[in-house]
């Protein structure tokens, strides 16, 4: 059962920021993403200090917020500053970053996290925390409830806005002709990306966040040039880097998150070689097919 | 007060220790962030940071020891691998740089945690404190690593100073290198090279995750004070050893205080005053720039139109009201009354009975604006080959910037011309 419940609640963070992922990396924005989920920790600790709890609603707000500011601080730093934009980024998220690590020192006697469960997550202790009922019925882990939910508010953002997202994501210019603000979607997006970060942050960690915006997305994006199927590929993939990656972290006794992030790094390799339409290999033949 | 002093006088060699080792591995890795800052390939540092940990997890997994030296070596070996992952997939495939350096910067990273944890697992004794590695820890810095350590950032900043003119023209010129034959893409091996070597060096401070703050950040707060590589190159070592110097102080005083964030967060205060507040390229001062602009051209376009009242009514010296200036030009009547009465102050104008009179002055800085706009218009007209109903708008901008060396150009050039194309008088 702690299986099922383990490799469940990877699947839900996968088809999230899978999902959230293919708009990312197609808007050039792979590593703002990378920010946002390094930069949401200061608002989960101050969250944790405001209400002394584990209570989900005021983090996710906490981290949301900060998720938000992050983006901002970026843009601010970017446009009235005029710091390159590849330096904004790394400025902002690792200064945010270090304020989380230091408030989680300073409070440390009050805080239940520490600095390694930040980085990858304590996804094995998803089913110890479950929601039991009056009547004594185990309803299943909190984290995967949780999860649902912003699995399905993502899933219905993406699914009512698909046509703005889609729009703002491939041609810009022709959705601001035609009426749809592009800065609101995108700090829609950056918000959207906020709440899974925040959400998926505690169970699996900043760095499995990152692999699962960027590498199932990427390997689909290997794979078709149709983004709707892009989309469903990515989930696909997240959910069996899950499942693969569990049953190797058991096998070498150790990190899910971290045996999760080496599995999607697998599944990218494979299709950069065998892709039917991008890999490397089927390229070289088809250069030679053509020399000949 | 009784810490500063003690922390200070450096009379205990640990506090020596610490303190040295910060400086170098701080100024060290904020001198290569320079460059790799101004190629604009800053977030690779990121990634280089975090393939560093399954290199170290598998140097201690083959070798047994946790000599930083072997470490190190694994460390290299990793993080250099990963560069040339990032280069192959860009280069091989469609996929953006940024998604190449996100994946992996992930993808290695899980790696190296899998790998961690499987050797904490293993409970093997002599593991223990390779997750310094994560966070870095400066303070607990010995003479062994800090010997290992030092090396290494002393040949970097030997490197820096020999290659310095062959990095900088890579940075700022790179076809104008290959073509006088410098070996451009030995010299990229080189700055990867020195980059690698920077991030294994910096993540005994600081930490994998926090290891690109140290790369980006000294070299942007330092890009905004200066327009000269080598002051760049000094003051970004500077802030970088001065965050380390401090960030030690912290974690002196308070020793549960973890070094590495708070090196960062100091370096990161430096950063972000330096965009607010250096002087030309800061945000204040660019606000304050536009701010002076806009206020030049409103009052001189008051002056103007003083003057050009004065030309219609062939009298430049009655007074004229506020309704008579607003009737020609469209200027907030707040801001027109707010100008009038600096320029009155500044003396330009006199006041009589609520109407504006020009001064001498006031006249003749006035009829060069004037000037200036028909010289522009008619220049338009007869070098470019504009319709003169066009020239117009491109004269209201430019009657403010041109230099009195451009005006007597303009006026050679044009032949002492006493007509614009609507054959106005040029005064």
């Amino acid at each position: 059962m702690n299986a099922f419940w383990i490799i469940l609640t990877g699947s839900l963070v996968a088809t999230c920021c899978s999902l959230l992922g293919c708009f990312l990396i197609l808007r050039r924005m792979a590593m703002v993403g990378d920010a946002i989920s390094h930069a949401v920790l200061p608002g989960i600790v101050i969250a944790f200090m405001f209400t002394g709890s584990r209570d989900t609603i005021p983090m996710l707000i906490g981290a949301g917020l900060l998720g938000v500011l992050t983006t901002f601080l970026i843009e601010f730093f970017h446009r009235f500053a005029r710091v390159q934009a590849d330096a904004a980024i790394g400025v902002t998220f690792t200064w945010l970053f270090a304020i989380g690590i230091i408030l989680i020192s300073v409070f440390a006697g009050q805080v239940d996290l520490d600095q390694d469960c930040v980085l990858y997550g304590e996804i094995a202790y998803v089913p110890l925390d479950l929601i039991i009922t009056e009547g004594g019925l185990s309803m299943g882990p909190r984290t995967v409830w949780m999860l649902a939910v912003v699995t399905l508010l993502i899933g219905l953002f993406i699914v009512l806005g698909y046509k703005e997202l889609f729009l703002t994501t491939f041609d810009p210019a022709f959705a601001a002709a035609i009426g749809i603000s592009t800065s609101l979607w995108y700090y829609l997006l950056m918000g959207a990306v906020s709440l899974t970060t925040v959400a998926s942050f505690e169970s699996v960690g900043a760095i499995l966040v990152v692999a699962f915006l960027v590498a199932p997305p990427a390997t689909a994006y290997l794979l078709t040039d149709d983004f709707k199927t892009m989309l469903g590929i990515s989930v696909l993939l997240g959910t069996i880097a899950s499942f693969a990656g569990y049953y190797l972290a058991v096998w070498l006794d150790g990190s899910i998150a971290g045996a999760i992030a080496t599995v999607t790094g697998i599944e990218f390799l494979l299709a950069f070689l065998f892709s039917p339409t991008h890999g490397k290999l089927r390229r070289q033949k088809r250069v030679q097919t053509v020399g000949h | 007060m009784q810490d500063f002093i003690e922390f200070f006088s450096f009379t205990d060699a640990n506090i020596r220790y610490v303190t040295l080792g910060s400086v170098l591995l701080a100024a060290s890795s904020a001198v290569v962030g320079c460059f790799t800052l101004l190629r604009k390939r800053t977030l690779v540092g990121d990634a280089v940071a975090h393939a560093v940990l399954p290199g170290v997890c598998l140097a201690f997994i083959l070798s047994g020891t946790k000599n930083p030296f072997i470490l190190l070596i694994g460390a290299f070996v990793t993080g250099w691998l990963s560069l040339v992952v990032i280069d192959y997939i860009t280069s091989r495939s469609r996929i953006k740089e940024d998604t190449a350096i996100g994946l992996v910067l992930s993808v290695f990273f899980g790696i190296g945690i899998l790998l961690l944890t499987a050797i904490q697992q293993t409970g093997n004794a002599a593991q223990s404190g390779l997750d310094k590695f994560l966070f870095g820890s400066a303070a607990s810095l010995i003479g062994e690593d800090l010997i290992a350590f030092g090396v290494v950032a002393v040949l970097l900043l030997v490197a820096v100073v020999l290659f310095f003119k062959e990095l900088t023209l890579l940075c700022f010129d790179q076809a104008y290198a290959r073509t006088i034959g410098f070996p451009v893409r030995g010299l990229e091996l080189l700055l990867t090279t020195l980059t690698v070597f920077a991030v294994v060096v910096g993540i005994q401070a600081v930490g994998v995750v926090l290891m690109a703050a140290m790369l980006i950040t000294p070299a942007a707060a330092a890009r905004f004070w200066t327009e000269n590589l080598k002051v760049m190159l000094v003051l970004a070592a500077l802030i970088g050893a001065f965050s380390g110097i401090a960030g030690a102080f912290v974690s002196y005083t308070a020793p549960s205080m973890p070094t590495g964030p708070w090196i960062v967060l100091i370096v990161s205060m430096i950063a972000i005053l330096s965009f607010a507040l250096a002087p030309g390229r800061g945000w204040i001062a660019r606000i304050l720039r536009q701010r002076r602009n806009k206020t030049r051209i409103l009052e001189e376009n008051l002056l103007k139109l003083l003057y050009q009242l004065g030309e219609l009514r062939q009298d430049y010296d009655s007074a004229r009201s506020l309704e008579e200036l607003l009737e020609r030009r469209n200027i907030p009547r707040k801001e027109a009354i707010r100008g009038l009465q600096k320029l009155k102050r500044q003396g330009y104008l006199q006041k009589e009975d609520k109407r504006w009179l020009l001064t001498p002055e006031g006249e003749k800085r006035g009829r060069r604006v004037v000037r200036l706009h028909r010289l522009w218009e008619l220049y338009l007209t007869q070098y470019l080959n504009l319709a003169s109903d066009h020239v117009h708008e491109d004269a209201e901008t430019i009657e403010h910037i041109i230099t009195p060396e451009l005006e007597q150009r303009l006026i050679e050039e044009l032949n002492y011309p006493d007509l614009d194309p609507h054959s106005a008088r040029i005064p």
